[in-house]
């Protein structure tokens, strides 16, 4: 029975037995309106990711690209894809991203953000 | 005798109308993750294993034939050949158990079945497939009514999400819907029974193997995507990996007696997607009283054997090792 918890456990382990990459949470958060300009977009994701195969950047309703270009992973986390952002003017901002899991499994999206 | 003749004809058309066609397929396209669905087929092929797949219901007693709890162990192997072309085999063991009388109890007929994917959008998030089941006759045990001869199912495939709407219908772009819509050929127009009266005499009978018209659709509703891609509203893990959803299993038939008339059920409820397998139960629920006036229930466990060992279970023989099912 107690091997039998431990593997459900494993199984149902929400983070590091995760290799498929699918975002955790974020900041700032899907969907949200911001009181001021956020100094970064960082998406925290359920697995560790390779730093070479991802992307990160952010666009404004004009489709212009609007982050520094230093979208990077975290040394000191695996997990965590972040991109640098200038103070933004007042609209509507979209996320894109696109990272590969460790196991080679390829997974991209987007989500918006508003700054008030 | 009669008697028996009359339960075994009433139990064999109650299977015909209830009998789960499990589910297969689970993929990504763009950013939408579509989950296997249970009672009906979705368009995507994959390397993957449904085991068990449970169902369970109380047949309709009719004057021939008591009431009948029914109840369904299955499961299928789907293998990819290529990205676009997968093909499975799937079987099932029935159990009878009527409320006056012996249970009886045997396996179904093999199903093979393959399935191509022509068109794909990724923005759009839309599949369609073609796809071609075989009920492969006589594989099965006649004690549960398994039919002697072939049937044949070509079927076309659909899967739509809905993420491409605009802003101002956020909230709906987690919705999704994938379909079936397939027509069931019996390979014989006519079966020949030999009965026995209660006086002895022996009749030939000629039942029509009718021609089948076996859709279905579900409509499903992603917490993943909500909060992945629209709004964060604070699901907690595990709970946002959950996928509400309603299938509806649905066949009419196109000739015989019960032409035109539609059976099924519909089946709410809840599908748990992770890494390497996903859970899903269902309630079943009959669209009318022809089979079962009570509710039954439906449930599943889901292997994703190209998450597993993708080295192993995505080899194909012309393309090499696919890998996972990658988005596309």
């Amino acid at each position: 029975m107690g091997r039998l918890l431990a593997a459900a456990a494993l199984l149902l382990a929400p983070s590091w037995v995760w290799a498929h990459a699918f975002p955790d949470h974020s900041e700032p958060r899907v969907g949200h309106t911001l009181e001021a300009s956020p100094p970064a977009v960082r998406i925290w994701f359920d697995g560790r990711i390779e730093p070479v195969f991802s992307t990160l950047r952010v666009e404004d309703a004009d489709k212009r690209r609007v982050d520094k270009g230093d979208a990077r992973v975290s040394s000191a986390d695996g997990t965590l894809l972040e991109v640098g952002l200038p103070s933004l003017p007042s609209g509507r901002y979209r996320v894109y991203w696109s990272v590969v899991a460790r196991d080679g499994h390829r997974t991209e999206g987007d989500f918006p953000f508003t700054v008030k | 005798m009669r008697g028996k003749a009359l339960f075994a004809c009433a139990l064999a058309l109650a299977l015909s109308l209830t009998s789960v066609h499990v589910a297969q397929a689970h993929g990504l396209i763009g950013k939408r993750f579509f989950p296997a669905t249970l009672a009906t087929d979705d368009p995507f092929v994959a390397d993957e294993l449904s085991l068990p797949t449970i169902s369970y219901l109380k047949l309709r007693g009719t004057e021939e034939a008591p009431p009948t709890k029914q109840i369904s162990l299955s499961g299928e192997l789907s293998k990819r050949l290529s990205p676009d072309l997968g093909i499975s085999l799937g079987g099932a063991f029935i159990m009878l158990d009527p409320d006056e009388g012996s249970s009886v109890s045997g396996f179904d007929n093999l199903e093979v079945s393959a399935k191509y994917v022509f068109f794909k959008n990724a923005p759009h998030e839309l599949l369609l497939a073609l796809g071609l089941s075989w009920d492969v006759g006589g594989t099965g045990s006649k004690k549960v009514d398994a039919e002697s001869f072939d049937t044949w199912t070509p079927q076309l495939f659909f899967g739509k999400g809905f993420g491409d709407l605009p802003d101002q219908l956020e909230l709906m772009k987690p919705l999704a819907l994938t379909g079936v819509l397939g027509w069931a050929i019996p390979s014989r127009v006519h079966t020949k029974k030999f009965e026995t009266s209660d006086t002895g005499e022996v009749e030939i009978k000629k039942p029509l193997n009718p021609t089948v018209f076996k859709w279905g659709f579900s409509v499903q509703y992603n917490l993943q995507y909500l909060q992945s891609y629209v709004r964060d509203v604070g699901i907690p893990a595990p709970l946002n990996r959950m996928i509400p959803i309603v299938e509806f299993a649905l066949k009419t038939p196109i000739d015989g007696r019960n032409a035109g008339r539609t059976t099924g059920t519909v089946n709410p409820g809840i599908i748990w997607f992770g890494r390497y397998f996903q859970l899903g139960i269902e309630a079943v629920i009959p669209i009318n009283d022809d089979v079962s006036k009570n509710i039954g229930a439906l449930a599943q466990i889901h292997f994703y054997l190209d998450d597993i060992l993708p080295k192993v279970f995505t080899w194909t023989p012309f393309h090499g090792v696919l890998g996972p099912t990658q988005p596309q």
